[in-house]
């Protein structure tokens, strides 16, 4: 600090030297205050917990194999380093010569920073009940015995009075390992079964919309990339989010480096991704990605641009001739747009120009180079899709492929996120669901507070037409999403909080996470590297990997795994040994490893594996190009759509228009066209109280809300809210200034970063921060979803987590 | 003589700081002390309107550095150690500082144009990269060049410099002839010269 001192005493403070582009100067080290992490002490006194720091003493190294997978879409190596049962040091991958096709599978910076989780002094000791209100945090130490006691009683009597459709899997996804989280379906179902939610929060939009026009969900491997001319990324942001040595970052860079595609990217904000890819930043309205597509293919349909016998043979209901029996006049995709459909609106580059916010003749010559182009690959990120309209999003930019004639065509593709060719691997034996209904992940709060008031039509429930019963109890391994992670978590925390909706929720995690304070008994999890692990690589280009781990050390204070603490429950609730079958977790891996070896031949021995660690496999072909079999001969081949074709216009999404209950400016279309969000979009009139568009992002330094409390983490990748220059200096805010950010939903506070790298008007922010609530009932720990919506997407009924308008002050 | 360097392609970078994090855990530093950076750098023209109101940027550009230390041929901190105990080895060209002689003046951390000496508060005494030497000396590559997830970062000797690659001469960082790192840049395609004025450290918070 002294250092410092005299700078500012010389009166040129070290920033100033810096920002004037002046060097680094005497650039010193500087002490970093105010980094404290910013959960609750809320433990018991106990044990202080081993210190962070390694030990240097001369005890031999123990080297075991683990995972980082806290859904990130990375699912990376780990060799952790133990020295007396400690963890000093965690590594990565270093196996083999790391030659493409072979390479490591490098942990980005979050695994790297493993130890300091594994290490946490607030990691949770011991199990513990509620104390004070739900969600206060207040929680007492207990035994075991009282927490198993305590839960089985609660579960018997949830049972006895609602019966097994009230008990819900919470939506959770900090453990991706293959081996440990599914044992809680596997538990329940050996009493009874349980309710469903599936879909979860990153890609419902798509998982849902996507199968509507192609049957499932594909695209070209990564790898294939080499072989376009020019690559389109609608919203992808690779180079921030997917960083692992063996994800598609280094993928993409590998296959960019071969093929020397140029590069387009379409995002309103200017992301490490475009500052490190593109030749060329279209910034563009968040929600507004439809529009742009038909801009573009009102160029491509009125020059000839599209390819006409692909659209003929392969697809339905792109012109007049192949509309399907059932559809109106006029209802096909180009009468849309060229204006002869019902809206009577030609979707010219200029009436695209005002719905975007890119200028019309850009979008012309966008239109232009795409269409000129030997090899267009168009690809998207995730974020275009987490929108109120994103299943018209995301099947509108896979139409634009689909213009193009890609699908089954090398170079070019579907349109959708990049495939990979993973190895498929071990699955836990879950038994069966005689409960069989299903919400989508995003209902689960209403699922509680509404109950029998969901059905098929107006919350796409699936395997009844009504739910049997309101969600009454709820198991969450390792999620943060019973509030942290869901849309409006104001209205998450009213509804939790009230104990007669739902009466009993058990929640396992390593840290006390804004979810886990909602749980009446908390249970103190291990981490995936401290007990046997298998991860396979699931966005991993071309090259197929697993990962097999043993646990690193011994259990520490009164830890358990799920695993085990599920086998002390099944005991106790007399299913024991339908829930063991009368293995630990290493003979349940080895069984689930030897059924999966079973199927796929060229998986090392189990011994092999577990000695090795780490099995990587190229595809045998380089890479796969989705539906190629098909584009080869669509007489013989089909795909899953009930036409076999690309279903432009979709007859059953114009069942579900006609049938479903849908709320008021809630759209679902049969065509893949541009719908404005019914609320909080660029269209909703509250952008006069709320002018600022506001969008979530994945950041480096954590993984949704998994790595938020890592002070080395936090540290190299400071908490800020994007606001362009423009934008901050109408409100008298300068980068770093500390500003509100608030709408109808509620108000946080965070620092901003004030950069001409956003589109004016948009503002962004990292997710998964944890929510910290002040004596205003300000959220100063700056969760995104404190000002994000629960009203869901109209087909999938999923997250709108990017659809949000707010005003922006500074702190005075 | 050999010279350690590292060589950095920038057009791999993407910032992601895992050479940072795994020279942290490997060290053992603490949040607020590193021997690695990754500098986020960016300028802008400005935003305009069109004559449609749509809005339009011009002149924007990013992109990233990463440092720890260069080891450069003269080095300013070796220069001006009071003690001795900072040096530049004869056989690796690694510069280092022996504990047991820095008597903690900071005279290295104020003469480095990289910031690369850092203070160790409890020990009272200056800390740096250190090339990983001792895992050079084992035949294993510096912990950060092991981490590299992009395969941006490499390290060898300076007589063999790969093709492209030129000396420290990309903003934010200093006139490399000051002191003759061994820090050598693919540069990327908006990299500005360093002594450029085009641009700002935008990361300042997360490399102080």
């Amino acid at each position: 600090m002294e250092n410092l001192k005299g700078l500012a005493e010389g009166g040129v403070s070290r920033r100033a030297f810096v920002k004037a582009g002046a060097g680094l100067g005497a650039f010193a080290a500087l002490s970093m205050a105010g980094c404290a992490t910013s959960f609750h002490e809320t433990t018991p006194e106990g044990e202080a917990e081993s210190s962070a720091s390694p030990k240097k003493s001369g005890a031999e190294e123990k080297i075991t194999w683990a995972h980082c997978s806290p859904n990130c879409y990375g699912r990376c190596a780990l060799r952790v380093v133990t020295q007396d049962d400690e963890v000093v040091r965690v590594e990565t991958d270093n196996t083999g010569d790391d030659e493409f096709g072979d390479h490591q599978i490098r942990a980005c910076l979050r695994g790297r920073s493993m130890r300091r989780w594994l290490n946490h002094p607030d990691r949770l000791k011991y199990p513990m009940k509620r104390v004070g209100k739900r969600g206060s945090g207040e929680f007492e130490r207990i035994s075991w015995e009282e927490a198993i006691d305590t839960i089985a009683e609660n579960y018997q009597r949830v049972l006895d009075q609602y019966g097994p459709a009230a008990v819900l899997i919470a939506p959770a996804s900090g453990v991706k390992a293959q081996n440990i989280s599914d044992f809680l379906a596997r538990f329940c179902n050996c009493l009874g079964g349980y309710l469903v939610q599936s879909g979860g929060y990153s890609m419902a939009q798509a998982r849902t919309a996507v199968p509507y026009l192609y049957g499932d969900r594909k695209n070209n491997s990564t790898a294939d990339l080499a072989n376009a001319k020019l690559c389109v990324m609608f919203g992808d942001n690779h180079a921030e989010n997917k960083l692992g040595g063996a994800g598609d970052c280094y993928q993409i860079e590998h296959a960019l480096e071969q093929g020397g595609a140029k590069v387009i990217v379409i995002d309103p904000r200017y992301t490490p991704t475009a500052a490190l890819r593109a030749d060329q930043w279209i910034p563009i309205r968040p929600g507004t990605d439809a529009a742009l597509v038909q801009g573009i293919a009102h160029v491509l349909i009125t020059e000839n641009k599209v390819d006409q016998e692909f659209l003929d043979t392969y697809c339905i209901g792109y012109d007049e001739k192949t509309l399907p029996e059932s559809a109106p006049a006029k209802s096909d995709y180009k009468s849309h747009i060229l204006g002869e459909g019902p809206d009577g609106t030609a979707k010219t580059p200029e009436w695209a120009s005002a719905i975007t916010g890119i200028p019309a003749q850009t979008i012309v010559d966008l239109a232009h180079e795409i269409g000129d182009s030997e090899a267009c690959f168009v690809m998207q990120g995730l974020g275009p899709q987490r929108q109120q309209n994103g299943e018209q999003t995301v099947r509108a930019i896979c139409m634009l492929s689909v213009l193009l004639g890609g699908p089954g065509k090398s170079g070019v593709g579907t349109g959708f996120m990049f495939g990979a060719d993973a190895i498929t691997g071990v699955k836990v034996p879950t038994g069966t669901n005689p409960v069989g209904v299903t919400i989508p992940t995003f209902m689960f709060i209403d699922a509680i507070e509404f109950g029998t008031d969901l059905t098929k039509k107006n919350s796409a429930l699936k395997g009844a037409d009504r739910l049997p019963q309101p969600v009454k109890m709820m198991f969450s391994h390792g999620g943060n999403s019973l509030t942290n992670q869901h849309g409006n978590i104001g209205r998450s925390h009213r509804v939790l909080a009230d104990e007669s909706l739902c009466e009993f929720i058990v929640v396992w995690d390593t840290l006390l996470t804004d979810s886990a304070k909602y749980a009446d008994i908390l249970l103190p999890d291990l981490m995936p590297s401290e007990q046997p692990s298998f991860a396979t690589g699931e966005y991993c280009g071309n090259m197929g990997y697993v990962i097999c781990g043993t646990a690193c050390t011994e259990p520490k204070f009164e830890r358990k795994s799920l695993y085990q603490s599920l086998a002390l429950l099944a005991e106790k609730m007399g299913v024991f040994d339908d829930f063991t079958g009368g293995l630990d977790e290493m003979g349940w891996l080895e069984k689930m490893y030897k059924s999966a070896r079973k199927e796929d031949r060229e998986l090392p021995e189990w011994e092999e594996m577990l000695e090795k660690g780490v099995y990587r496999r190229l595809h045998e072909k380089g890479g796969s190009i989705a539906y190629s079999k098909w584009r080869k001969d669509p007489e013989k081949e089909h795909l899953k759509t009930p036409s076999g074709k690309i279903e432009v216009y979709c007859e059953k999404l114009a069942e579900l228009a006609e049938t479903w209950e849908l709320p008021e400016g809630d759209v679902i279309s049969p065509l893949p066209i541009y719908v404005p969000e019914s609320e909080w979009g660029y269209a909703d009139p509250r952008r006069e109280t709320y002018p600022l568009q506001m969008v979530g992002f994945h950041e480096r330094g954590h993984a949704h809300s998994s790595f938020v409390a890592i002070d080395l983490l936090q540290q190299a990748n400071m908490k800020r809210f994007w606001i362009n220059t423009q934008d901050a200096k109408e409100r008298g805010i300068e980068d770093d200034d500390m500003v509100q950010v608030f709408n109808d939903f509620g108000r946080i506070q965070v620092q901003a970063k004030v950069t001409d790298r956003i589109m004016p008007g948009v503002t962004a922010m990292g997710q998964g921060y944890w929510y910290e609530e002040d004596d205003k009932g300000v959220d100063v720990g700056a969760c995104i979803n404190t000002l994000t919506n629960s009203h869901p997407s109209p087909l999938a009924k999923a997250i709108p987590a990017h659809t949000n308008l707010v005003q922006v002050e500074k702190v005075m | 003589m050999a010279q350690h360097a590292f060589f950095y392609n920038q057009i791999r970078c993407n910032g992601c700081k895992t050479c940072e994090m795994a020279c942290k855990d490997y060290h053992d530093l603490p949040a607020e002390r590193t021997y690695n950076r990754v500098f986020e750098y960016e300028g802008t023209g400005g935003w305009s309107t069109d004559e449609a109101g749509c809005p339009v940027p011009s002149g924007l550009f990013a992109y990233f550095v990463q440092q720890s230390c260069n080891h450069c041929d003269d080095p300013a901190c070796t220069n001006a150690c009071p003690t001795g105990a900072c040096s530049k080895d004869a056989e690796t060209g690694i510069v280092s500082i022996d504990p047991d002689v820095c008597n903690g003046s900071g005279a290295c951390i104020d003469a480095c144009p990289y910031a690369a000496p850092v203070m160790n508060p409890e020990t009272k005494k200056a800390t740096k990269c250190d090339g990983c030497v001792a895992r050079l000396k084992e035949g294993q590559l510096p912990i950060c060049v092991e981490a590299c997830p992009q395969r941006a970062l490499t390290c060898g000797d300076a007589s063999s410099v790969p093709e492209g690659y030129e000396r420290a001469n990309v903003a934010p960082l200093p006139d490399p002839g000051k002191t003759s790192p061994n820090f050598y840049v693919l540069a990327s395609k908006s990299a500005q010269l360093f002594d450029s004025a085009q641009g700002r450290v935008s990361n300042l918070s997360e490399v102080e």
